[in-house]
């Protein structure tokens, strides 16, 4: 969110609010208390980017446990520690083949400018892992940047035809983002430029609302014809994902998988947007290490894991991340936020126009607003020129590269020659929390909760 | 009940062969879909089909990428059409739900019935329904025309984003709620109009525009019987104002 100029009716001089004996309220925070100001001044709701900033279970409070006496380590940059993946060879007959299992996430052109979206085509082609359209149709500098693109069917449909259909590489059904399950997309008048505009046929500048529901189906029996169709238009041989929300992924899985699913995609509530209310981002869902357990209950319990492939998103930064989303049973993890980090957004180059903007490097998240200083979230054509795609795609190689790597240094630590065979069992939990959501014990303890 | 064939039943160089010929005839009581769709898929322009023993199964003649003409007789199920593109489909029956959906160019005619969500999110071509159509008739519509000789269902036009609906009959409840610039013509009555949706002026270009619509269709409805509908366009900005005409 963006503070600016609230009224004011005398500025204090700055004083140190520790030596006062200032106490600041947990309940009325900072934050708390600008955003009641903010509704007070607007009359509207805070709509913003990014993905829930709350602290939640996450990533962090998991710990590896490595080889020791009963566990061989693999040599580290000597013995093989394989990364590929494919995906979608449960019914399709060109099914994915990537060389990491770190993908690029859903993001559309409108939401970013078409340079980052080449951007992301080329760094992820450059490592050989897939890209992924958005809620605004193919372009073709993704496609023609991306050596794997996923095609998104959304309920807007904005840019659908069956030509992109063909040319895609798989095709993502989204019933639910991790920022918002049960929202649809917004776009706001500012990034409906001509193009935008006629590549979702409405008319330039509108603030736009996308649909939440699928236009022709509703629940799973209907998710099963209409995989149907799909495969039917694409003559059975282009793999097809189902993306969901993470609020109940037990059971979303399960009918995903039921509805014909090759692959699932669970995307935890620290998943990105590029526009949603704020009460919506922090409030709806459930965090990452919470979902994955559950949708991978979901493939076990169908005899389907590892047959179905899984995708988790939502939260991963490193290859720390990459490997215990892999460990709890994922077989490829999705970026998006990360990715644009790496592009350069909330770079601290552009400290004094994120000052100029209300916000402050590692703080800006009006990705709705089109005035983002990195390039990225904009369809202004100066501020989008400052992304240079071929630079931007090697940074983004650069940290897919770290990110394998990473991930790899951890597998080999705990003996393992594919990321796959990374499990459960390698991993502690730091709390309670953690331990709990995750099922793996709590570290130094054979404890997990509700489990044991 | 998905009636689709697994892929290991293809036999996608018998179905071309199959529709090599001028006129191909398909009995869908002893021949999948997939072959069907195949062969369409496969297809040069100029071809033509007629399928026998529909029975209402799904995805019938979807994808379709070249001229072609295909006469269904009997009843299609779900998304019959589905992603249409340049040829001509005649569905001698009723089309279950997602007739056409997702349309590009060339036209649908349905004689008989159409379920919920005809021509949804159809970018262009023609949809003619000589019946009556379900709920959601041209939902979030981007550029398709379509004309329905009978009556339609609730929320049709829903988002209806650009295109043209013509219904000869009566529209039901909450008709093109939230409509961008997609245009509606009614000739009976409508139960209730959505959110943001009201009703138009008819000047001549739309006498004109409706004159054409209902021919290409066969009708011979007098365009100066219908009224038109559109967006009051007052709910295309955010504004705290508009929060209870939702």
């Amino acid at each position: 969110m963006t503070i600016t100029s609230l009224p004011q009716d005398t500025v204090l001089p700055a004083q140190h609010t520790e030596e006062l004996g200032l106490r600041e309220s947990a309940t009325f925070d900072r934050a708390t208390i600008a955003d009641i100001q903010r509704a007070a001044a607007t009359g509207v709701y805070d709509i913003r980017g990014w993905g829930a900033k709350r602290k939640v279970p996450h990533f962090d409070d998991l710990l590896f446990l490595g080889a020791s006496m009963s566990r061989y380590p693999m040599e580290g940059y000597r013995e093989k520690c394989d990364t590929d993946v494919v995906l979608g060879d449960r019914h399709a007959s060109r099914p994915l083949h990537l060389q990491t299992p770190v993908t690029i996430a859903g993001m559309s052109f409108g939401a970013l400018s078409a340079n980052a979206k080449e951007a992301l085509g080329r760094g992820a082609s450059e490592v050989g892992t897939s890209t992924t359209t958005g809620d605004g149709g193919m372009t073709p500098e993704e496609r023609g940047q991306s050596k794997h693109l996923v095609y998104q069917y959304l309920p807007s449909r904005y840019g659908m035809n069956p030509d992109d259909l063909r040319k895609a590489d798989a095709i993502e059904i989204v019933l639910g983002q991790g920022a918002k399950p049960g929202g649809g997309g917004m776009l706001l008048g500012q990034k409906i430029t001509e193009r935008v505009a006629g590549m979702r046929t409405l008319p330039v500048g509108i603030d736009q609302r996308s649909a939440s529901r699928h236009p022709d189906w509703t629940g799973p029996d209907d998710l099963a014809i209409k995989i149907g169709e799909l495969r039917e238009i694409t003559d059975w041989k282009t793999p097809i994902y189902v993306k969901i929300g993470a609020s109940r992924p037990y059971y979303d899985t399960a009918l995903a998988v039921k509805a014909g699913a090759d692959v699932v995609v669970v995307d935890g509530m620290q998943g990105g947007t590029a526009a949603t209310q704020q009460v919506f981002i922090e409030n709806v869902g459930i965090p990452t290490l919470a979902a994955i357990p559950q949708a991978v209950q979901a493939l076990q319990d169908l005899g389907l894991h590892r047959k179905v492939q899984l995708i988790v998103s939502g939260g991963i930064r490193t290859g720390a991340d990459v490997a215990k989303a892999m460990a709890l049973g994922a077989d490829a993890v999705a970026i998006g936020t990360a990715a644009l980090i790496a592009l350069g957004d909330n770079d601290p180059r552009y400290a004094a126009e994120y000052a100029a903007l209300g916000s402050a490097a590692g703080y800006y998240d009006d990705f709705q607003d089109g005035r983002d200083p990195a390039g990225i979230t904009t369809q202004d054509p100066e501020l989008s020129s400052r992304l240079d795609p071929i630079a931007g795609g090697r940074r983004l190689a650069n940290y897919l590269r770290v990110l394998t790597m990473e991930a790899q240094t951890i597998a080999r630590a705990c003996g393992k020659s594919h990321l796959h065979n990374l499990e459960p069992e390698d991993l502690v939990a730091l709390t309670i929390e953690a331990s709990a959501m995750a099922r793996v014990p709590l570290a130094g303890t054979s404890w997990i909760p509700g489990a044991t | 009940m998905v009636t689709l064939t697994a892929p290991e039943t293809h036999a996608p160089a018998a179905a071309a062969q199959e529709g090599a010929t001028e006129n191909a005839a398909v009995d869908l009581a002893d021949s999948p879909v997939r072959n069907l769709n195949q062969a369409l898929h496969d297809a040069t322009d100029g071809q033509s089909w007629t399928v026998t023993n529909p029975g209402g199964k799904h995805s019938l003649a979807v994808g379709i990428d070249a001229h072609v003409s295909v006469s269904i007789n009997g009843h299609a199920g779900y998304y019959a059409a589905g992603m249409h593109q340049k040829g001509e489909v005649t569905i001698t029956g009723n089309a279950g739900v997602g007739l056409a959906e997702n349309i590009m160019s060339g036209k649908v005619h349905v004689h008989g019935d159409a379920s919920q969500s005809a021509a949804a999110t159809g970018h262009g071509g023609l949809v003619v329904i000589d019946g009556n159509a379900g709920a959601r008739c041209g939902i979030s519509m981007k550029g398709v025309d379509i004309v329905v000789g009978g009556n339609i269902g609730h929320m049709s036009a829903f988002m209806a984003q650009a295109g043209r609906l013509v219904v000869c009959g009566d529209a039901g409840d909450a008709l093109g709620d939230s409509i961008y610039e997609a245009r509606i013509y009614v000739k009976g009555n409508v139960a209730s109009l959505g959110a943001d949706c009201i009703e138009k002026q008819m000047e001549s270009e739309h006498l004109d525009e409706l004159g054409a619509l209902l021919a290409a269709a066969g009708r011979a409805e007098n365009p100066a019987d219908f009224k038109r509908y559109g967006s009051a366009r007052n709910l295309y900005h955010f504004s705290v104002h508009n929060s209870t005409s939702y």
